[in-house]
């Protein structure tokens, strides 16, 4: 289904989704052309966005979102600039978080992506605070928190959800289910379905493909205007359809570089992997959809893209040539104002 | 005008003449002022703010997590974390994300959120109620660290992580200073962080103390003075950032130092007190510096297990005459 938007507002949705994922291609080169410049292992949100660009369209400048070790997606569908999120991921002076956070941790306070933690669940709570915040300053800002699967087999999502419930916090959770973990029933996650989770807690949980754009935007827009009214915490489950490149610690770009034209003709695909790029891209899947459906032609969609990839080369081309911080740096930023 | 109250009436003092200035200011947690005097005064408090006071459920981890991303939102949220060891359920989110954001985010993610815990040997507390957290905390970069020994000290303190502070702040009052009485000044006090106060002047030795250490260092002091031995009382307040300059001009006046702190003494606040005078004053020292610590064991419950591990004012002394004794 498409959303109920404009059609500029629909290019704009598949523009951000093309410009993670030329940004990805990029970072995934940068392992694999470079050596040592990205240095330990990374994660990448190909195939998850349509859930995170979905999400973000539905929120305003002042809302509040907290992602994972798997940002450079929600950071980009947040309005990111994508120079400063691939010179942050090797590392530059000219990242949002002036090399200090790299790939794991990209933060955008002035996004309001205030913080970003590796550690699986550990935003959970601090998400639950900025939703405070807001509570107690009596503004209209909402958080919405993204995180895996995995998050929910740490103690501290029982914690928040239960705060966030009963201190009825203007929060969206919301859980993108990629089968890394818990999705292997009964491995990893006792529940029968993990949305059983939070419906224990009496916390209203939505599930929904998490690959159609649509469907995202019109959840994340009713629940996010609840939210505002006051009726929150929610809880969504978007199911994703993983990458087959997202294997292992360190992605590979398994079929090459996406085609565009494999919206319409995915035959150019190797084999094992073309039922993925047919059926479970969540970029192409949408491209077909606004061709099909949305009366904007093949040749405007590859436009876009040519023109996303040309932004994407130049900010692979600025993050490559800025500089690396001084190393004196290092002792920067342990406090603020001096330590008092 | 100072008045004489409780150090727990003092904090609760404190915090509501901050409640009243400051609309930033957040509570979580109501054990504030322990089970001591005070607590009518904190009932009145939660009646007037009672939409910036929050009860929360058991769950240190979700709500130290919580007041970190208020701080980070822009609130300055005091979290009571009631006694120091539940802070350890707390540890991921105090260490790993509240003290992190600001370095992490290249100076741009402010957390000014204070975490507010009774420490130490509380008489009868068991392994799991006596815990002394500094050496965890000090560790951490990113989190400052207050030990106020006195009232004034508290209150002084507090006003200004609540006020002033843009870091996360881990500020501990032992358990059995809560009822101690003193004068408390009126109004906007503030001490500035990382500033000592030397508590008594001497001459022959430097007693370096934080927090309960102060009052048994002051006794000390007492007792060797009677025996012609003039110490020296140093209390550095705040442990991060520590007024270094303070410590080593005291430590270089006397020639000696004894360093206590009601902490394990494995890689404890008095090994690395110790440490510093070490590496900064060698040459000024005319006897080696001595530690009066907790020995590295989990903290007993029969009375005399528990007072043979705690650093009393009669250890502080026996360590000041060790010093002193002619070889």
């Amino acid at each position: 289904m498409l959303a109920d938007i404009s059609r500029e507002e629909q290019l704009g949705i598949l523009r951000k989704m093309l410009m993670i994922r030329r940004a990805e291609e990029h970072v995934i080169r940068f392992n694999e052309d470079y050596k040592d410049l990205i240095r330990g292992h990374f994660h990448v949100y190909i195939g998850q966005e349509a859930t995170g660009v979905s999400v973000c369209a539905a929120l305003t400048s002042a809302d509040y979102v907290f992602s994972t070790h798997r940002n450079h997606g929600h950071v980009i569908a947040k309005g990111g600039d994508p120079k400063k999120v691939l010179a942050e991921i090797i590392g530059r002076e000219t990242g949002y978080c002036r090399g200090r956070a790299g790939t794991f941790h990209v933060a955008a306070p002035e996004l309001r992506i205030v913080h970003t933690s590796a550690i699986v669940g550990g935003c959970l709570a601090l998400a639950a605070g900025t939703a405070f915040a807001s509570q107690v300053q009596e503004t209209s800002a909402v958080t919405v928190v993204f995180f895996g699967d995995g998050a929910m087999e740490e103690g501290v999502f029982y914690e928040a959800l239960n705060l966030a419930k009963l201190w009825q916090l203007p929060l969206i959770l919301l859980m993108e289910n990629n089968y890394r973990r818990a999705g292997r029933s009964g491995v990893s996650h006792s529940a029968t379905e993990l949305a059983d989770v939070p419906r224990a807690l009496n916390v209203d949980t939505t599930v929904i493909d998490g690959g159609n754009v649509g469907l995202v935007y019109k959840t994340a827009s009713d629940l996010v205007r609840r939210t505002r009214a006051g009726e929150g915490p929610f809880f969504v489950e978007a199911r994703t359809h993983p990458w087959p490149g997202n294997e292992g610690a360190h992605p590979k770009l398994v079929a090459g570089a996406t085609h565009i034209a494999w919206a319409w003709d995915a035959s150019g695909v190797p084999e094992k992997m073309r039922s993925w790029y047919a059926e479970g891209d969540p970029v192409l899947l949408y491209a077909r959809e606004l061709v099909e459906q949305g009366g904007v032609s093949r040749d405007e969609i590859q436009q876009l893209d040519a023109e996303v990839r040309k932004d994407a080369d130049e900010a692979a081309r600025f993050a490559l040539e800025s500089p690396l911080p001084d190393p004196q740096a290092a002792l920067n930023f342990a406090y603020a104002g001096g330590g008092n | 005008m100072p008045q004489e109250m409780t150090f727990g009436e003092s904090l609760i003092t404190a915090l509501e003449e901050i409640m009243g200035q400051d609309r930033r200011v957040v509570l979580i947690g109501g054990g504030l002022v322990g089970t001591g005097s005070g607590q009518a005064q904190l009932a009145r408090l939660r009646e007037k703010y009672s939409s910036r006071i929050k009860n929360p459920p058991i769950a240190e981890l979700g709500f130290c997590g919580i007041a970190a991303g208020a701080a980070m939102a822009g609130l300055r949220p005091l979290v009571d974390i009631g006694t120091a060891t539940f802070s350890y359920e707390a540890i991921p989110q105090i260490v790993n994300e509240a003290a992190i954001a600001y370095s992490n985010s290249g100076g741009q993610t402010n957390v000014p959120v204070v975490y507010f815990m009774r420490y130490g040997i509380r008489g009868g507390g068991g392994v799991q109620h006596s815990g002394s957290p500094q050496p965890w905390y000090w560790n951490t970069p990113g989190l400052q660290l207050a030990m106020p020994a006195s009232p004034a000290d508290a209150k002084g303190l507090l006003r200004t992580a609540l006020m002033r502070s843009q870091n996360p702040t881990i500020f501990l009052a032992h358990e059995r200073l809560m009822d101690d009485r003193g004068p408390v000044p009126d109004g906007d006090y503030e001490i500035p962080f990382g500033h000592a106060a030397v508590k008594r002047e001497g001459r022959d030795v430097t007693i370096i103390a934080t927090g309960i250490q102060v009052p048994r260092a002051l006794a000390a002091a007492e007792v060797l003075g009677k025996e012609r031995i003039s110490a020296e009382v140093v209390d550095p307040r705040t442990l991060q950032p520590l007024d270094k300059a303070s410590l080593l001009a005291s430590v270089k006046k006397t020639g000696r130092l004894v360093v206590t702190d009601e902490s394990h003494d494995n890689c404890g606040v008095a090994a690395g007190l110790a440490a510093i005078v070490a590496d900064e004053a060698f040459t000024s020292l005319r006897a080696p510096i001595k530690r009066v610590a907790i020995p590295h064991v989990p903290i007993p419950f029969a009375v005399p297990l528990e007072n043979f591990v705690t650093p009393t004012t009669e250890r502080i002394v026996e360590a000041v005459r060790t010093l002193l004794r002619p070889a």
